[in-house]
């Protein structure tokens, strides 16, 4: 009977490569391989030789060449007499900047707007359900662009604020001015810092972590006599006064103080000017993904069974450390890898800032450096690759994210 | 033991207090519950109100009959002397044409107006499965009639393409005819056949439909695609997008699903590329980089070429939907057209796709919509799209200082369309549900 367990034995015929599961999938791959490689090569020769043709072959050279062009918001010492790399980085600093914001204010909304939606009063849920729907029904771009419009077109200009009886006056006791060029507001700055403003933020940065270990470590010590005497000490106002009070001394250590903006000729000197089209992305952005944000906390929240509520009122936990003890945790189980994907559409998203005029990687790199230097295939590919690292960090981040906090089993 | 008092008729049943039913009751539990919510409600009452008395007497004391942002003005200052101003919807009027259908002229409209017609019917039997499936010839034909209306010129063109599938088929049937009983026949008739259309379309097609134009000259006005605008623009690239996408898309699903490594990785890097990066660096390599990558000299109609790459990008989100969609289908079902013997194509084709894409359905519903809200993007290299055509109107002397009835106006159009969309996708995910649990 052992001989009909083994397969029979057959000379290999080419048909083989077909017919048979064995050599088969291998056949298909290699035939794939193939093609894609050859379509690749025609794609890159065509390319190579066009270029050639043109007399300009692939060259990133241009990065370190003077960009000659001015960039209306830069986070870094930058001015024309800089390099296109310096521009590219400006310009991915913007980027950056523009999506940390919008990530915030969505969150903020998302979080805020669902709990409304899922309130019981039947009136808030439903102007939340209309926000939803009217926001994620409609273009991100066309809101981008009546951010940007409702800032440009309605607030006053800044000579509206001059004269003895100023149509326009500076609200919030007199330290902010909203004009259609952008808000300006007082910039800190600290009278007797560390020399650099790096040096600054890194004595800051510092203090708060010493905070936050203190905080740790202040939580931990809590839940070592909660074990021993059943007793948890209230950790709240200690955990709060080591957060800020160091911070605020800091604060008086270093003097800071605020420059207020004012109004010098035909426009605001002084203080920090948040630029008009900075504020339309952010608006637009925000707005629209913070819808998505709401659905998600919604079904975040909904989809914790309501055994589990149940089971907590059962265990005698009150409604509101329900929520945090049992509800939240499974809900952000759902909620954060939906969540960092809305981030990731939100960062793709603010490269329609170039359309009002946003000086992010778009704009600098994708644009401006593009014409000056008129190399399309580089600027675009770098453009490209970038983007493409940035959404491969954040989808890493979810990936890592999803494998730690997968349910084991089952 | 004595009875003191027995009832003997029932009493009258009595009405439910007053504070439990109608209106106060229902304000008092679903507003007014609790302090909290009382604050609430007052807030949410208020900010109705602010909005509706500044945004109402706007809209509907608009001026609809006007030339020019000055006239309108003119009525207002008519009207209202104490300086109110109104919309100005005459812009909307004066230039609705302009807004729809591009640069078509006055007696090409039935064109455009035809093609969504078809691509409305053509629909039905795709999004309504108890459908008569005649409807689906109708969806075929649709998909060549429509850039015939589009784009317009002669008819050979169009009739040529649909060709090239009847000669692949034809060639397949017969090759397969010939061959059969050889170990190799299959691959022969399947590679035959791809030749045989590939030759057609890039070789035949294009002489044998210029000969015949100039014998047979039937067709209608011919119209270049960089005229195309407006929500004629919108409509033609997502419907073009999500048509020619889900091929593709099918195809890269399955091939992120197969454990054949090479196929498994070039999907799978495909997708994630094209995921990662935003769609308007996509329409850069269209209009920019294209013409470097074909062959020197040749002629890329950067519209068609926007199409192609939203179709790539398409694609790309749909594969990952289609994807879910067949992780959704339960493993027993490839167990069981495993164990009737089907092969993989035959399995694909008959068991597993039918139930995956059914799941999909929703999730390529929504993908649409987010492709139509996408085509706004076109307004950053061209002034084509309903945005662009906006930003052309603001710049005409006549309706320079418009803002908010023009943004407005397209802001409704894709509410509307994106709104009724969702709408259908939300009733079909209620229908799949019950038809699975």
């Amino acid at each position: 009977m052992a001989d009909a367990a083994a397969p029979p034995s057959e000379a290999f015929r080419l048909s083989m490569l077909i017919y048979d599961s064995r050599y088969r999938s291998t056949t298909i791959q290699i035939v794939v391989l193939i093609l894609f490689l050859l379509g690749f090569f025609w794609l890159a020769n065509n390319a190579v030789q066009n270029l050639a043709a043109l007399g300009k072959p692939i060259n990133f050279g241009f990065l370190s060449q003077t960009s000659g062009y001015d960039i209306n918001q830069t986070l870094i010492e930058y001015d024309s007499t800089y390099s296109h790399g310096r521009a590219t980085m400006v310009g991915l600093l913007n980027t950056l900047l523009v999506a940390f914001m919008g990530c915030v204010t969505a969150t903020l909304i998302g979080l805020v707007g669902g709990v409304l939606r899922l309130s019981n009063n039947w009136l808030v849920s439903r102007l939340v359900t209309l926000y939803v729907e009217i926001f994620r029904n409609v273009p991100v771009l066309l809101w981008i662009i009546v951010c940007m419009l409702s800032i440009t077109s309605t607030l006053p200009g800044p000579r509206a604020f001059r004269g003895d009886d100023p149509e326009a006056s500076m609200i919030l006791f007199g330290n902010v001015a909203a004009t259609n060029r952008g808000i300006y507001v007082p910039q800190p700055f600290f009278e007797s810092g560390l020399g650099s403003a790096g040096m600054n933020f890194l004595v800051m940065a510092a203090v708060i972590i010493a905070g936050i270990f203190f905080v740790r470590w202040n939580n931990k010590r809590a839940g070592e006599i909660q074990v021993q005497t059943g007793d948890r000490p209230n950790t709240f106002w200690v955990n709060f006064a080591a957060m800020t009070v160091p911070f605020i001394v800091l604060m008086f250590v270093m003097g800071l103080s605020f420059e207020r903006p004012e109004l010098r000729g035909f426009n605001f000197k002084g203080g920090m000017q948040i630029q008009a089209p900075l504020i339309g992305v952010w608006l637009g952005l925000s707005l629209y993904t913070g819808t998505y944000i709401v659905e998600i906390v919604r079904s975040g929240i909904l989809s914790v069974s309501k055994g589990q509520s149940e089971a907590a009122a059962a265990l005698g936990i009150r409604p509101g450390l329900t929520m945090s003890l049992v509800i939240l945790p499974q809900a952000l189980r759902v909620i954060i890898p939906q969540l960092i994907s809305q981030y990731l559409n939100l960062t793709k998203n603010s490269s329609l800032g170039v359309a009002v005029g946003y000086a992010d990687l778009v704009a600098t790199l994708g644009t401006t450096t593009l014409n000056q230097s008129g190399r399309e295939m580089e600027t675009i590919l770098l453009l490209m690759a970038i983007y493409l690292t940035i959404s491969l960090t954040i989808s890493g981040v979810m990936n890592w994210y999803n494998r730690s906090v997968q349910l084991v089993g089952r | 033991m004595s009875l003191s008092f027995v009832r003997t008729e029932m009493e009258e049943p009595q009405p439910a207090p007053s504070s439990t039913v109608g209106i106060v009751a229902w304000a008092r539990t679903n507003l007014f519950s609790s302090i909290p919510n009382t604050i609430l409600t007052i807030i949410a009452l208020y900010l109705l109100v602010r909005l509706a008395v500044g945004i109402f007497p706007w809209i509907f004391l608009g001026v609809w009959d006007a030339g020019s942002l000055s006239e309108c003005r003119e009525i207002f200052a008519e009207l209202y002397p104490d300086g109110r101003e109104y919309a100005c919807w005459a812009v909307i009027a004066d230039r609705w044409d302009q807004i729809i259908f591009g640069y078509y002229s006055a007696d090409q409209y039935w064109r455009p107006i035809l093609g969504w017609i078809l691509i409305g019917v053509s629909a039905v039997p795709v999004l309504y499965p108890n459908t008569p499936r005649s409807l689906l010839y109708v969806t075929v034909a649709t998909a060549f009639v429509y850039p015939f209306l589009v784009w317009g010129g002669t008819i050979w063109p169009y009739l040529m393409a649909a060709v090239g599938f009847g000669v692949g088929y034809g060639v397949y049937r017969i090759l397969a005819a010939v061959t059969a009983g050889n170990a190799f026949s299959s691959v022969i008739a399947v590679s035959g056949s791809v030749i045989a259309a590939a030759v057609w379309w890039i070789g035949l097609s294009g002489p044998i439909s210029g000969a015949l134009a100039e014998a047979m000259p039937w067709g209608i006005e011919a119209f270049r695609s960089r005229d195309l605008a407006g929500f004629a623009l919108a409509i033609t690239i997502g419907v073009v997008a999500i048509a020619a996408s889900l091929p593709l898309a099918i195809a890269l699903a399955l091939g992120r699903q197969s454990n054949m490594l090479i196929v498994n990785k070039l999907s799978t890097g495909f997708i994630e590329m094209i995921r990662g990066v935003p769609l308007i660096t996509l329409i850069f390599v269209a209009v920019v980089l294209l013409q470097y990558f074909l062959p020197s000299g040749t002629d890329v109609d950067p519209i068609l070429a926007i199409m192609i790459l939203v179709t790539l990008f398409t694609a790309a989100y749909i594969a990952e939907v289609i994807r879910a969609g067949l992780a959704a289908v339960p493993k027993g079902q490839y167990e069981a057209a495993d164990s009737l013997g089907l092969n993989y194509g035959l399995a694909q084709r008959l068991i597993i796709l039918p139930q995956a894409l059914k799941i999909a359905i929703p999730g390529i519903v929504s993908n649409f919509i987010s492709v139509f809200k996408d085509t706004v993007l076109v307004s950053i290299v061209f002034p084509n799209d309903p945005l662009g055509i906006a930003d052309t109107i603001r710049a005409d002397s006549n309706w320079n200082g418009i803002v908010w009835e023009l943004y407005g106006f397209i802001a409704l159009v894709f509410f509307l369309f994106c709104f009724a969309m969702s709408r259908y996708s939300l009733s079909l995910e209620k229908r799949l549900q019950t038809g699975h649990r």
